[in-house]
């Protein structure tokens, strides 16, 4: 302690020193209603030891989960206008915002970092599902197609834990647009030959599940996770039915062929490795072997294009393969882009 | 004589068009001068009445006009614009949607591909057509359809109308969301032009998964909102009796949505809404259909699609 801790104002002090607790120590757990002690849980990464409900996880905390040591590049991100619509339901937005801010320590919905996983660069995106229910605005669309970008530039894996209600209707069309705009980022991966795995948490719906979350190379979803395009709530009012148990959970969107796996949050991060260092493979062997090799020693039927300066990497798939395809772009107009 | 549904804002047109119909059935019986200068008065009241509400809509009553039991729909505008028009049906996965129509045909002398929701235009029809809400297989089909197009070159036009996609068990069951996301997909990857017509709701993720075009057009009154006014009343105010409030606060009409460059175009509908005069905004859609199109002549595939990936990149950036 110096002099100038004494000296600054509590209000600040609370500021820089935030709670790393929450108020209660304790937690109960949503599903058996058994109380457990907090410190106990966050040892558990947030899972309930005796029912193994999954608790959500911040986005802080969630990055530092996944990348080694805990430590990652925070991936700056471009400003979006605040409030475009001067929206007010009952309360302003701008408050909402500030609200939102104070009590997750964010920008906004989704925070993204740049860092290796077991030795492999990677980037990591997370939506918090703190900020606002998690919802799809435009700070958080820009966030999701930089960090894409981000990745197609650094030519790493894309790893996206997406928790979302949906649009966030607030932002109004300019919400509804990031569905499209976050799509061209996921193409932009795939055109890199990049591998894209989504993990579906707790809950993520509407305009997010019905755009870049279920777009992914692989879809893993966490134990118990509700995971769907219109929300129980929604359905049960247009249909007047009680809804069957379990529906729309991760295990029932296994079953119906939406996620690939469904892993609980101790082997998440072994798994994401694994798949991570097996789609990179061919990659990571290229990389490593001289650069004049032709490139048929790799591949049996596709040609990996992975080298930054070739021209012909911006080509479409289907365009490229497909002789059935109009207006093949001529390899000048490509070059000179 | 068609009955005409008037909307709870047109009261005042509508006692002045009821009058008129009145004072005509009597001149048949009666061919007195002073009723014919009678009906010509009140024809012009009733003419001037009609402009001047049109003239300042409020996004409550746009939406009331772009959900118009009497506006014409998809089938009306493919019926109207399309020669040789084949529809074609199915996802060849699990079923046929018919809240999405599809099909190849001739628009202005070229062969395209439709797309469009149909919501129906009666009590059968719109069971039919589920009020055109579509599921999963909906979806599925516009994608099959659009890789069809990109196959063969042809240029597509879709028609945009519907509340959103369905919300029941079984699509979600059979992926609704996936269904959305892989026609969005879809709709940015193709290397032929799309050119998107909304044509009364473009009601959120349901009418992206076929809206997201080269150019987005919208007519006069119709709307496109990141959720139903209803719906967002329901997750803002938590009553969707508020809607009329969301439907103000929320920017969906098409003035709004072309001021912020989330769409391209405006088509001017005749006074009183395109119900009132169908050959002319069908001639008016048209024109602006082809125009629409024309700007992608000579233009390659990738660069189709490149346009189409900047644009809605830059979207929002520069507001």
């Amino acid at each position: 302690m110096n002099w100038i801790n004494n000296v600054v104002r509590p209000k600040i002090r609370d500021f820089w020193h935030k709670r790393e607790v929450p108020e209660n120590l304790w937690v109960k757990c949503p599903e058996t209603g058994q109380m457990v002690f907090y410190k106990d849980v966050e040892a558990n990464q947030l899972v309930i030891p005796g029912s193994n409900y999954h608790l959500r996880m911040g986005a802080e905390a969630r990055l530092k989960s996944v990348f080694d040591e805990g430590k990652f590049e925070k991936i700056g991100l471009p400003e979006v206008p605040l409030d475009p619509l001067k929206f007010r339901d009952e309360k302003r937005y701008v408050d909402r915002l500030k609200d939102a801010k104070a009590k997750t320590g964010l920008e906004d919905a989704v925070l993204a970092g740049l860092g290796t996983l077991d030795g492999q660069d990677v980037v990591a995106a997370v939506q918090d599902f703190a900020f606002m229910g998690g919802s799809l605005g435009m700070a958080a669309g820009e966030a999701i197609v930089t960090s894409m970008l981000k990745a197609v530039e650094k030519e790493t894996p894309y790893i996206l834990f997406a928790a979302s209600g949906g649009a966030r209707m607030q932002e109004g069309m300019l919400s509804l647009m990031q569905m499209p705009r976050t799509t061209v980022a996921v193409q932009k991966l795939r055109e890199a030959r990049l591998p894209y795995l989504v993990v579906l948490t707790h809950p993520t719906t509407g305009g997010v599940t019905a755009s870049y979350a279920m777009l992914g190379d692989v879809h893993i979803a966490e134990p118990g996770a509700l995971i769907g395009f219109a929300g129980p709530r929604v359905i049960e009012q247009t249909i007047r039915e009680k809804l069957p148990d379990g529906f729309q959970r991760a295990e029932y969107l296994l079953e119906h062929g939406m996620v690939d796996i469904v892993v609980h949050r101790h082997q998440l991060r072994e798994t994401l490795s694994r798949l991570c260092s097996l789609f990179m493979e061919r990659r990571e062997l290229k990389r490593r072997v001289e650069p004049d090799v032709p490139a048929e020693a790799f591949s049996a039927s596709e040609t990996p294009r992975i080298v930054v300066d070739n021209p012909a990497r911006d080509l479409p798939q289907q365009a490229a393969n497909d002789p059935g395809t109009i207006a093949l772009p001529s390899p000048e107009k490509a070059a000179a882009e | 004589m068609m009955i005409r549904t008037y909307l709870d804002f047109e009261k005042p047109i509508a006692e002045l068009e009821s009058k008129i119909e009145d004072l005509k059935s009597l001149k048949g019986d009666d061919n007195s001068v002073s009723i014919g200068d009678e009906v010509k008065l009140l024809e012009d009241k009733a003419k001037t009445a009609l402009q001047e509400t049109y003239a300042k809509l409020t996004p409550w009553q746009k939406t009331q006009v772009a959900r118009h039991p009497d506006r014409p729909h998809c089938l009306d505008y493919i019926k109207a614009l399309v020669e040789d028009f084949v529809p074609l049906a199915g996802d060849r996965y699990y079923a046929e949607d018919m809240a999405i129509i599809g099909g190849v045909g001739r628009f202005r002398g070229r062969s395209v591909l439709i797309i469009g929701h149909e919501k129906g235009s009666d009590t059968q029809t719109r069971l039919k057509h589920n009020f055109g809400m579509a599921r999963p297989e909906g979806y599925r089909k516009a994608v099959r359809l659009m890789k069809l197009a990109e196959r063969f070159g042809m240029p597509i036009i879709s028609f945009v109308d519907t509340a959103g996609a369905y919300p029941g068990i079984g699509a979600e069951e059979r992926g609704q969301a996936e269904a959305i996301a892989r026609s969005t997909d879809c709709c940015l990857g193709v290397t032929v032009p799309i050119i998107a017509l909304v044509i009364g709701e473009g009601g959120s993720g349901g009418a992206v998964a076929i809206a997201t075009a080269n150019k987005v057009l919208m007519l006069e009154h119709s709307i496109y909102t990141v959720a139903s006014p209803e719906a967002a009343a329901s997750i803002l105010w938590h009553d969707s009796a508020r809607a009329q409030d969301a439907a103000t606060n929320m920017k969906i009409t098409a003035q709004d949505l072309s001021a912020m460059g989330i769409i391209d175009t405006i088509i001017s509908e005749p006074v009183g809404g395109a119900h009132r005069d169908r050959t002319a905004i069908m001639r008016l859609a048209g024109n602006m259909l082809e125009r629409a199109l024309r700007e992608f002549d000579g233009m390659s595939g990738e660069e189709i699609r490149r346009a189409r990936h900047d644009k809605f990149l830059a979207m929002g950036r520069t507001l």
